[in-house]
């Protein structure tokens, strides 16, 4: 297939970027130094992942969308992969949000989950893509399913911002804790949340690279078995 | 005028065959009282706590129906195939789908207007007010702009029924918040100048949904 060697490429890379990470958060980055227990000064490294990863879900539903209506646009079947590529990796991503999200609130604000606008967005956003996913699981026509996916990917997207908003707006009438995590890094720890952050979009792009080839193959496989009659 | 004209058809047509059948209006009905009656049960209201859940029971009796109502509207168009004739008659695509909005709009807005007294009566609230009347009408106009869509897209797949809540409860979610909201200040006695930018997100989600339905849903009926 074209392009293989550099698919190889880029997985060594965002394998040696990742071990990269790991070392960058665990033993580069310094402790922090505003929190009050030994537990929450480990939990705190959290943030060089968990961040990270919500920002490769988002990136991944913002590029569902842009496929979306890429293939509404031009109806060739890439388009269509890259949508379902993406939303694959994306749900995935944003599933470990939820949980390392779930283990750091656990220490820090002593409860696994709270109703805060950031965690409703991300729980409904996860809960829309599922549905994404079987709504394309429901439709027998490949052609029609393509069609109804890239819908639901563009109206999808759209909601998402819109209930970020209403949440907000909803617990700011009733005051909630706020995550404040993200904010004043310590220049040594910054350098080691960009270097994740950046270790992340490559194995995002690795990820979905992979999985894109895969339903190709797929396609591969479905068309010579119609050749031979299976 | 041919557009208005054609529309009224179109609706007029919904509304003729729910007269002669009422299925959908009464199994509509009916399950909002249901829903009233397991929630008065669930919940053992009281006249203490009545008025903080009330909004919240109103909305998700309200949306349930409205799922129920949604499911039946483009059932019926594609099991005898009426469908195919509607997109074949000489109309613009985007009529057909602003004239299912209009029917599910109007049923869902019948079933509401005759459950408020029965929420009025059991729970003993304030419930028949012209700005809350308001409330209802943008929320539920959210509501049916994203459901006939979606409706649309069910009909094609296996799930059908069970399909329709999945794909629309998670994107309307923004709509049930402002409504709720609204609904519960209301009942708390404020005004609604006083919570403008809910009214003005419910009015904003309104437009954004039914326009980008509006453009997506020749996608979704094209054969």
């Amino acid at each position: 297939m074209k392009g293989e060697r550099w698919l190889w490429v880029l997985t060594v890379l965002s394998l040696l970027l990742m071990l990269g990470a790991v070392f960058m958060a665990l033993v580069q980055a310094p402790p922090a130094a505003n929190v009050r227990t030994e537990t929450e000064r480990y939990t705190q490294r959290i943030i060089y992942f968990h961040v990270p990863s919500a920002w490769v879900g988002f990136l991944a539903f913002f590029v569902t969308m842009v496929a979306s209506v890429g293939y509404l646009v031009r109806r060739e079947r890439a388009w269509d992969v890259v949508a379902l590529s993406s939303v694959e990796v994306g749900v995935a991503f944003t599933t470990a949000v939820l949980v390392t999200g779930s283990i750091w609130a656990k220490t820090a604000w002593n409860t696994w989950w709270t109703w805060d606008p950031r965690l409703t967005t991300s729980a409904i956003t996860w809960v829309i893509y599922l549905a994404y996913l079987m709504l394309r699981g429901a439709v027998e026509d490949p052609e029609q399913e393509a069609r109804f996916a890239s819908v639901y990917g563009i109206v999808g997207f759209t909601s998402v911002p819109i209930t970020f908003m209403a949440i907000r707006w909803w617990r700011t009438i009733h005051p909630v804790l706020f995550d404040t995590s993200g904010a004043g890094l310590s220049p040594n720890m910054l350098s080691a949340f960009l270097f994740c952050l950046g270790a992340f979009t490559v194995l995002y792009g690795t990820l979905l690279w992979h999985r894109v080839r895969l339903e190709f193959l797929a396609d591969e496989v479905r068309a010579l078995r119609r050749q031979l009659n299976l | 005028m041919r557009p208005l004209r054609q529309l009224g058809a179109i609706v007029w047509k919904d509304i003729s065959a729910e007269l002669r059948t009422k299925e959908m209006f009464s199994s509509m009905f009916v399950f909002v009282f249901l829903a009233i009656v397991v929630f008065n049960f669930a919940f053992e209201l009281r006249v203490d706590n009545v008025r903080q859940v009330a909004p919240g029971i109103l909305w998700v009796a309200f949306s349930f129906a409205g799922v129920l109502g949604l499911n039946r509207s483009f059932i019926l168009e594609k099991d005898r195939g009426c469908l195919e004739g509607l997109l074949l008659s000489p109309l613009d695509r985007s009529l057909v789908y602003f004239a299912k909005v209009l029917s599910n709009l109007l049923f869902m807005l019948v079933v509401e207007a005759l459950a408020l007294p029965i929420f009025t009566a059991l729970f003993n609230l304030p419930l028949l007010r012209l700005d809350l009347g308001l409330v209802v009408l943008l929320g539920t106009l959210g509501f049916a702009g994203v459901g006939t869509l979606f409706s649309a897209m069910v009909v094609n797949t296996r799930a059908r029924e069970v399909l329709l809540p999945v794909l629309l409860f998670p994107i309307v979610t923004p709509v049930l918040i402002a409504s709720v909201k609204l609904t519960g200040g209301l009942l708390d006695g404020e005004s609604l100048s006083a919570m403008g930018h809910w009214l003005r997100l419910l009015g904003a989600f309104d437009a954004i949904f039914l326009a980008v339905s509006y453009m997506t849903f020749d996608y979704v009926v094209e054969e």
